[in-house]
């Protein structure tokens, strides 16, 4: 369980949402303790509201290799 | 002077000989059906839309004509002394006697030799199996990392670009830039590709230029290019050109897009869709919550329930309610039993009334007592001098006896 106590403002996107469904499955299916329950519903919000922030404030980041990073393999050609 | 024929030919009209020669060339199948190259020249472009010019070389000229249906679909940029290869069919227009070549297809020249190349190379790396369906791959759906080859300066990269950051802004673009033309084109995309490749974990790479004509284009038919694009690990989505444009790239890619921006779509969900993903898991998470709580309060009421019927508060109250409706049965019956009772007290009573001394001490009679409280009957009770109570109906007095006569004896 301990890889599942990641910060959640440290997961991208895709981390968050594949936990989030992981969490309704756990909610809907499984025999969960009242404490668990509330405790996975407060973390799959957390993880609800940091997807929607980052989806707001998303911006493109747009990365160009350098000249070098090309040559070095032209050069091995 | 020659001499005059003997017997003259009759001469024809204007009409007539313009005629001859314009079926002369409807007939001629060459000329019905024919690539012209030349220089063009004298080019008009009137209101009406129809473009006139004339095709030359060192030694002749030919006058041409496209009409305006066929010029709106031109992809060539017409100017005096471009050189240009011209399709159409050999005409005369009988009213100025000009014949003319009727355009209906137009390239820059060279073109037809460019395409035999193309068609050329098309067919060997098809047969080394380069384009085959089984090679391609599908294309992740949620790219993270989208890898971009080609030329900086183009507005095909800013096309990318802007479609990326309307639909997909959470993606990562890592811009490999490659000059897209001219002789130093296909090294520079091979480096592109293979650097995209090899240096930084990328999901997909989009390759693609803005249109321009197969000239332009080539560098996306040269094998070194195209083989790249075949080898790469990973999946491949082509951009190249207009919508019509194929190059031999476009067939080894993973996929095809019909245009630079085409090719932005294609990789990027629309970050709509997205969204609407995410409110939907949210919902999910709510409802699933609110269900298991709702799970857990029947649980509750349920045991709380069971726990209260089996407590002694509950029993208690059981029996007491037993116990209510023993003793009403009771009291019900207890006071008939009473009535009956005091029915009987009373009918004693007034029997008794009748029975009473009293009754039998107002006729006279005497009730005679010992001290002890005896009731003297007979003589046999007392003797002489033997101390006596004598109780009359309104009183009574104490008395001796003198003298014990008992009956039958005289007195």
């Amino acid at each position: 369980m301990t890889e599942k106590s990641k910060p959640v403002d440290k997961l991208s996107y895709e981390q968050a949402m594949a936990e989030i469904e992981e969490i309704i499955l756990k909610m809907e299916g499984d025999q969960l303790a009242l404490e668990e329950a509330l405790a996975l519903f407060e973390r799959g919000q957390a993880l609800a509201k940091h997807c929607a922030d980052l989806l707001s404030q998303a911006e493109l980041k747009v990365r160009t290799l350098t000249g070098r990073e090309l040559d070095a393999l032209q050069g091995k050609e | 002077m020659a001499q005059l024929p003997l017997l003259p030919q009759l001469a024809i009209s204007v009409t007539e000989i313009t005629r001859y020669l314009r079926q002369l060339f409807e007939s001629d199948e060459v000329l019905q059906d024919v690539w012209v190259a030349g220089e063009i020249s004298n080019l008009s472009r009137p209101v009406s839309g129809h473009i006139y010019f004339s095709m030359k070389d060192e030694s002749a000229a030919l006058r041409c004509v496209i009409w305006k249906s066929n010029a709106m679909r031109l992809r060539v940029a017409l100017q005096n002394g471009l050189a240009i290869e011209a399709h159409g069919y050999i005409s005369l227009y009988e009213r100025d006697g000009q014949y003319q070549l009727y355009i209906d297809a137009l390239r820059a020249a060279g073109e037809g030799y460019l395409y035999q190349e193309f068609l050329r190379l098309k067919a060997r790396l098809e047969a080394e199996g380069l384009f085959a369906p089984e090679r391609k791959r599908p294309i992740p759906s949620r790219p993270r990392r989208i890898g971009i080859v080609t030329s900086v300066t183009g507005a095909a990269l800013q096309d990318m670009l802007n479609t990326l950051g309307r639909r997909y802004p959470l993606a990562e673009v890592i811009l490999a830039p490659a000059a897209v033309q001219g002789a130093e084109a296909p090294p520079e995309l091979v480096a592109a590709l293979q650097a995209l490749n090899r240096l930084e974990a990328i999901d997909v790479i989009l390759i693609g230029r803005g249109g321009g004509s197969l000239e332009d284009l080539w560098a996306f038919n040269d094998e070194r290019v195209v083989r790249a694009v075949a080898t790469s690990r990973v999946p491949v989505i082509s951009g190249v050109g207009h919508e019509t444009d194929f190059t031999l790239v476009d067939f080894a890619a993973d996929v095809r897009a019909p245009t630079p921006t085409g090719a932005a779509v294609l990789v990027a969900p629309d970050v709509a869709d997205i969204a609407l993903e995410l409110q939907n898991a949210g919902s999910r998470l709510v409802s699933s919550f609110q269900g298991r709580l709702g799970a857990y309060r029947a649980a509750l009421a349920d045991l709380a329930h069971r726990l209260l019927r089996t407590s002694p508060a509950w029993r208690i109250q059981g029996d007491e309610q037993r116990l209510d409706a023993l003793v009403q049965r009771l009291e019900s019956g207890l006071s008939h039993e009473l009535l009956l009772l005091r029915a009987r007290l009373e009918g004693l009573e007034q029997r008794l009334v009748s029975l009473s001394p009293k009754a039998v001490l107002q006729r006279g009679y005497a009730v005679v007592r010992r001290p002890n409280g005896e009731v003297v009957r007979s003589t046999a009770q007392v003797g002489v001098g033997q101390e006596l109570t004598i109780q009359v109906v309104d009183g009574k007095f104490d008395a001796r006896v003198e003298k014990v006569v008992p009956a039958g004896q005289g007195g």
